[in-house]
């Protein structure tokens, strides 16, 4: 990112960067950079904090006073990641003949599109839509029960992008869920690989492909590398 | 993530650029994005792709289309000016804090490949350049 503020800067136009990482921050020496020790992925640090979001823009916007750089100044609230998980009300299990995780998948359907509505679009559909979800599931739980890859007839055929598109049909639908406060960053992935049937098969299947030996990028990012 | 990220070799910029911009309040306001937003209608992004999409000022409708697994995405979910801020800017400019809010915005996606060559001397300057072209005075750049 930050080295984006210096190809637009060299064109003539005054850039001012946030940052999540001040180590990176500092090597790359943008003109002007904000740090924020947030949640990656939250560089704006708390949604639905309109306050604290303008507080942010104003303490990057000051940074353009400066006369000459590089300048770089660390917003003076930090906010940790979330260690614990979101508490989300689930739908019961109403499928008998399905696998608890499918069963799931199923129930929190409608909440999923409950907030497509109320959004407007959805981050699901890199390789699977909404509907493929439950068997997307049944394939990686083929996977992690040891069918090779090749064998387990997974929807959209990409590990990663079907990975990405249940965890985000999860995601969405938890943001209904929750019982309360969404928690900080983390709090609904920790949700979604600790506490959800689809997180276990998701990091069940992944563990079996690493031990198939297929290629690396196609089962390490299936979750987050420190899973 | 964090701890590795320090680690990282980065690219050298000799003799940077560093542009004194016009007031605040007369200045026209993009944000660039490294979070792959794009529109649900606009191509997504591939994995490694160096590419950009623009963002019309009033879209709404926003994908979050990086790759990586890495980061929180719940936050964005719920309200997407933690990642794109264009409520605040136009809040911003309805106070005449900003001059104006420029009617595109741009995204790249954050998981470039190693090197970053493509971006350096490609899609980055076609992207500064259509900035230019817009009459943006100052850019507000949003890493994910």
């Amino acid at each position: 990112m930050c080295v984006l503020a210096h190809i637009i800067e060299a064109a003539g136009i005054a850039t001012v960067a946030l940052a999540s990482m001040r180590p990176v921050a500092e090597l790359v020496g943008a003109p002007r950079t904000l740090h924020g020790e947030f949640p990656l992925g939250r560089p704006l640090g708390r949604p639905s904090d309109p306050e604290f979001q303008h507080d942010v823009i104003g303490r990057a916007f000051a940074l353009l006073d400066a006369t000459s750089g590089p300048v770089i100044e660390s917003h003076p609230v930090v906010i940790e990641e979330a260690t614990d998980a979101v508490s989300c009300q689930m739908p019961p299990a109403f499928d008998g003949d399905a696998s608890p995780a499918v069963s799931e998948a199923r129930g929190i359907r409608k909440a999923y599109d409950r907030i497509v509505e109320r959004r407007g679009v959805s981050s699901v559909g890199r390789a699977i839509d909404a509907d493929t979800v439950p068997a997307a599931i049944e394939a990686l739980e083929r996977v992690a029960a040891g069918t090779p890859l090749k064998e387990a007839d997974l929807p959209g055929k990409n590990t990663v992008a079907v990975c990405h598109d249940v965890r985000t049909y999860y995601e969405e639908a938890a943001v209904e869920l929750a019982n309360g406060p969404l928690g900080s960053g983390r709090a609904i992935e920790n949700w979604f690989f600790e506490e959800t049937e689809a997180g276990k098969v998701v990091l069940a299947a992944r563990k079996a492909l690493a031990d198939e030996g297929v290629p690396f990028p196609f089962w390490f990012y299936m979750a987050p590398g420190h899973r | 993530m964090r701890s590795h990220a320090g680690s990282l070799p980065a690219p050298e910029f000799p003799n940077p650029a560093f542009v004194t911009p016009v007031p605040l309040a007369q200045a026209k306001v993009a944000i660039v994005t490294s979070a792959a937003l794009h529109r649900a209608s606009d191509t997504a992004f591939a994995q490694n792709d160096t590419s950009y999409r623009s963002i019309p000022r009033e879209a709404r409708d926003l994908v979050l289309g990086h790759w990586s697994p890495n980061f929180d995405r719940a936050g964005f979910t719920e309200d997407l000016n933690v990642v794109f801020p264009i409520d605040r800017l136009e809040e911003l400019a309805t106070q005449r804090v900003i001059g104006s809010v420029a009617d595109r915005h741009y995204s790249f996606a954050g998981n470039q490949p190693d090197d970053l060559a493509t971006i350096i001397h490609d899609s980055g300057p076609a992207a500064a350049a259509e900035l230019k072209a817009d009459g943006v005075d100052v850019v507000l750049l949003t890493p994910v």
